[in-house]
């Protein structure tokens, strides 16, 4: 996989992952670009398109539009699969995702992705094992914060 | 300084700007603070901070001034730091800049850490957008890691070590050893990584391939288990156990398998498996399926498992699901050339799918139908491709209408159905067709000569209808002024003749010099028509009168033809006649090269007409290809040889067909009543060539090769009238005692170049120098690029073939220039 994105209907991005040294300005133009191709497509249209040189696999969840950009040698009925499973992984953490979640927690959302992929590769096909370990390293971080903070956090001080 | 505000509060904050300007504002203002709060070192914040700025470089603002705060957070002892700083680094920071190579040493300590999710945020970080310099830093890290137990962190190992080798390749070898035995892991994990890790190695070494054959078993019984096992909920996906898993070594096999027979062999079993017992019903069956479909279709399965292959693609076909229909005729088009009878089984489900909504589905469906096309079903073909070009969007409307005339010109049944189908195309898809159609059909219609008169009457009614695309009113103008007199007379066969007076006729014609559709170009054919018609018509009065208007026509183009009618008339009206009369049959040029679909559409035994006139030609086809792929195809022009002297000059005709996939250069086919001017035979070694008026005098000979008794020398002329062209003379004498028989010479020379080859003056080599064969190169250089030539040479000698390959490069200056 080179890159994931996800956005919404408005052509809001709401998380992206590259998997290539890309220069900042040409990803700034790619996802543009792409937005208005992915968001210009008709619901009876297949999942699957070519731009540019790359095949790009994408699937709309609510107001949420996944897309990836896959190789040649890619598998798309399977990059359907791992979009899925991105998810699902998604909706067990928050429970019943919906955008919002995504907006105002995007940083779990990227801690989630980085545990699911690397390289744009699996790393785990079980769901329980990763959430098991954002859930360790989520308490990990509760660890960190001093008492104090955690009081705060529950307005309890 | 009152503490920053959080993350979430932010967010929320900046949602409620009503304006892109409020919004910047905003971000501006928090930007501030944020770059003050940096400017103070302050620990506590910093990752919220830094946080905050993650959010607002993601709605598309600089953050940059934040990277080397994301590098403190990395350092940081806390977790929390780190695991934000990590994030920052993978989105902030630029393998371009230097600055990335500080966080080398916080990920080499990181990756030793106590914590094995900090050593993971490490292996991560390094595993997405480590830089070359960083990975070669941190191999042996990444490497060390690959061999723990722990398998969280092998799996990630295995992940990063991918990322290693693909930025830096050379250091592949380390990590052969810690594969030893990825492969024993129970945990799914580890073994995916694992079989990713392996796959990258196979597809970059063939020595890693070579190597980690014999890992084929292993694979194959894994794979085994997991179809075989009972339900594991851990890896259950729809009924199917880890797909993921299955898939990924499906794809190894794939690399495993390719072009070895044993490995292929050791697969065959669990392929057809896997082929006919995964379930279906869902995508994730079908994506498996798909990855086994594409594993048969590479190795070297046998045919039994090919035809499942495809029939599973055939049923693809028929899926409701649209992405299964793609993926399917992606790959049939893969395969068309290879398994041509197999998937021409699937040939009407794949023609209904030229009705899909889907763009994409749509075009991938048009080119497979014209790979399928071939002449056993071309009517019905024809017909339903030219349906879809009738009610096709405007984008794919000029690829189709090539592809229907290139079909056409291959497996018409018919000159009458031909012309039709041009027609038919010209007439719903006119505007769109290439502009070298225009020329191309022209010379078609010429040689069709008995088909003059009704070409004529259907083009002129076509006119009639509509003037509006250009290119079928520049053929149809033309045909009018070539044969306007069988339009007048009536003379049609094929179909009920129109009665036309001349007089409509140049009303058409005349309506089209001044119709604001027309385009220069039309305008410029219209009036050469009117007035190749003075010579056919009686009433030239009337043409006379429309070519002096023109003479001032503010067009340069058609004043300038006008003014010269004009003088035809007035001063050379005894050459008019002459000038004017009737076109000769054109010869066929080169088709043209780089849009040109080479098909052969699975009948290279079938479409040689007769083969027992042309038992040798086939052999010059196969091994043109054959010259092709050895000069690595894409920077030579194949040439074909011309028919040897004991063809009959008739057949040249046939040669054209059945070469007609490969680009010909220049080589001309002549039609039956135009004899081919050929070289007088010259079995004497001597080199002037009658044809041209240059002595050879000015360039030196040389020799191009001298090998087992075989001498090759080259000679050289420029022709007078045009300086692009060489003539080169080749004479092939032998020293050897035995005569070298069958003797073939081709040649090939880079793409700016054209060649052409003249037939030899024979095939037999005299034993010790009593004669030489020569044979006459024309080469085209407009570029007057430096001349190189790749020769191959064939022949029996003492009753062995002998083959050679020579490249030929020192040719003398003046042969070029």
């Amino acid at each position: 996989m080179r890159f994931m994105l996800l956005f919404s209907r408005q052509g809001k991005l709401r998380l992206q992952k590259w998997y290539t040294a890309t220069a900042e300005r040409d990803k700034k133009k790619m996802v543009r670009e792409l937005m208005q191709v992915v968001l210009a497509r008709k619901p009876k249209m297949s999942s699957f398109l070519e731009w540019r040189d790359l095949k790009i696999v994408y699937k709309r969840y609510a107001s949420l539009y996944f897309c990836c950009a896959v190789e040649e040698q890619d598998n798309e009925l399977i990059t359907l699969e791992v979009i899925h499973r991105f998810v699902e992984l998604l909706d067990k953490y928050f429970g019943s995702v919906c955008e919002l979640d995504i907006i105002f927690n995007f940083e779990k959302a990227y801690f989630i992705l980085d545990e699911f992929l690397i390289g744009g590769e699996i790393q785990d096909t079980s769901k329980k094992s990763v959430l098991k370990a954002i859930e360790q390293a989520d308490l990990l971080q509760e660890e960190d914060e001093s008492p104090r903070s955690v009081l705060e956090e529950m307005g309890l001080a | 300084m009152p503490a920053p505000i959080r993350l979430r509060e932010l967010i929320r904050t900046i949602r409620t700007a009503r304006t892109q300007a409020e919004e910047r504002e905003m971000i501006q203002k928090e930007c501030a603070a944020i770059r003050s709060s940096f400017r103070e070192e302050d620990n506590t914040y910093r990752c919220r901070n830094v946080a905050k700025l993650l959010y607002m470089h993601m709605l598309g603002y600089p953050a940059h001034f934040g990277q080397l705060e994301c590098l403190k957070l990395i350092a940081s002892q806390k977790f929390t730091d780190k695991r934000i700083g990590y994030l920052g680094a993978m989105l902030l920071l630029d393998e371009r800049q230097d600055v990335h190579l500080l966080m080398t040493n916080c990920i080499k300590n990181d990756l030793n850490h106590s914590t094995q999710y900090v050593q993971g945020l490490a292996l991560c970080t390094l595993g997405c957008m480590g830089s070359s310099e960083m990975c070669r830093d941190l191999a042996g890290e990444v490497e060390k890691l690959l061999k723990t137990s722990n398998s969280y962190l092998r799996k990630k190992a295995a992940l990063c070590a991918v990322h290693v080798i693909r930025k830096v390749p050379e250091l592949m070898e380390m990590f052969l050893p810690a594969t030893k035995n990825l492969l024993s892991e129970k945990n799914h994990g580890v073994l995916h990584t694992s079989v990713v890790l392996l796959t990258e190695m196979c597809e970059r070494s063939p020595d890693m391939l070579l190597h980690f054959r014999k890992l084929v078993p292993q694979l194959v019984r894994i794979l085994k288990n997991l179809i075989m096992s009972g339900y594991s909920p851990e890896h259950d996906v729809s009924g199917i156990s880890d797909p993921f898993l299955q898939v990924r070594i499906l794809r190894l096999l794939r690399i495993l398998g390719r072009s070895d027979d044993d490995s292929s062999e050791a697969m065959n079993d669990i392929l057809a498996q896997v082929a006919t017992n995964t379930e279906t019903s869902k995508n994730v069956g079908n994506a498996i399926l798909y990855e086994t479909v594409l594993t048969i279709m590479d190795i070297k399965s046998e045919s039994g498992l090919r035809v499942l292959a495809i029939n599973i693609l055939g049923r693809f076909l028929l899926n409701n699901d649209k992405n299964i229909r793609y993926v399917a005729l992606t790959s049939l088009l893969k395969t068309v050339q290879t398994d041509h009878n197999a998937v021409q089984r699937h040939r009407s489900t794949i023609v209904d799918c030229l009705k899909d909504l889907d763009v994409s589905i749509k075009r991938r469906a048009m080119e497979l139908s014209f790979a399928l096309v071939n002449g056993n079903n071309i009517r019905g073909m024809m017909k339903e491709l030219l349906y879809f070009l009738d009610s096709c969007d405007p984008e794919f409307k000029a690829d189709c209408a090539s592809g229907v005339f290139l079909a056409a010109e291959k497996y018409a049944p018919s000159k009458r159905w031909h012309i039709d189908t041009i027609m038919r195309v010209l007439t719903t898809a006119g505007s769109y067709v290439r502009d070298d159609s225009v020329p191309n059909l022209i010379q078609l219609i010429t040689n069709s000569v008995e088909m003059h008169a009704y070409t004529v009457q259907r083009l002129y009614k076509a006119l009639l209808d509509d003037i509006s695309q250009q290119p079928l009113v520049q053929v149809s103008s033309w045909c009018i002024g070539e044969y306007g007199d069988l339009l007048v007379s009536g003379q049609c066969e094929e179909e009920e003749p129109i009665q036309v007076t001349e007089d409509e006729v140049l009303d058409v014609l005349e309506g089209l010099l001044v119709s604001n559709l027309s385009a220069p170009v039309t305008r410029g054919y219209s009036l050469t028509a009117i007035m190749k018609l003075s010579t056919r018509f009686s009433s030239v009065n009337r043409i006379k009168k429309v070519v002096s208007i023109y003479g001032s026509s503010i067009d340069v183009e058609l004043q300038q033809r006008a003014v010269e009618y004009n003088a035809l008339f007035k001063k050379y009206d005894h050459m008019r006649p002459a000038l004017l009369e009737r076109m000769p049959i054109m010869e066929k040029t080169a088709s043209n090269g780089p849009t040109e679909i080479v098909q052969t559409n699975g009948e290279t035994e079938a479409s040689m007409p007769d083969t027992k006139h042309l038992p040798l030609v086939t052999q010059p086809a196969n091994q043109a290809n054959d010259l092709l792929d050895l000069l690595g195809g894409n920077d030579v022009v194949p040439v074909i040889q011309t028919t040897l002297p004991t063809k009959p000059a008739s057949a040249g005709g046939e040669l054209l067909d059945l070469l007609g996939d490969l680009s010909l250069s220049g080589d001309p086919a002549p039609a039956p009543s135009v004899p081919i001017s050929q070289p007088p035979f010259l079995l004497d070694g001597l080199s002037s060539q009658p044809l041209f008026n240059d002595t050879s005098a000015a360039i030196p000979p040389m020799t191009a090769y001298s090998k087992n008794g075989l001498k090759i020398e080259l000679t050289f002329e420029r022709t007078n009238p045009n300086p692009n062209i060489a003539v080169i003379t080749i004479h092939a004498t032998n020293t050897t005692e035995a005569d070298m028989t069958e003797f073939v010479f081709q040649a090939a020379v880079p793409k700016t170049f054209q060649l052409q080859l003249l037939s030899p003056s024979s095939n037999i080599v005299p034993a010790l120098n009593q004669g030489s064969v020569t044979q006459v190169i024309r080469v085209l250089n407009p570029q007057k690029q430096q001349l190189r030539m790749r020769v191959k040479l064939t022949y029996t000698h003492k009753g062995s073939p002998v083959q050679d390959l020579a490249e030929v490069n020192n040719f003398p200056p003046q042969s070029w220039q």
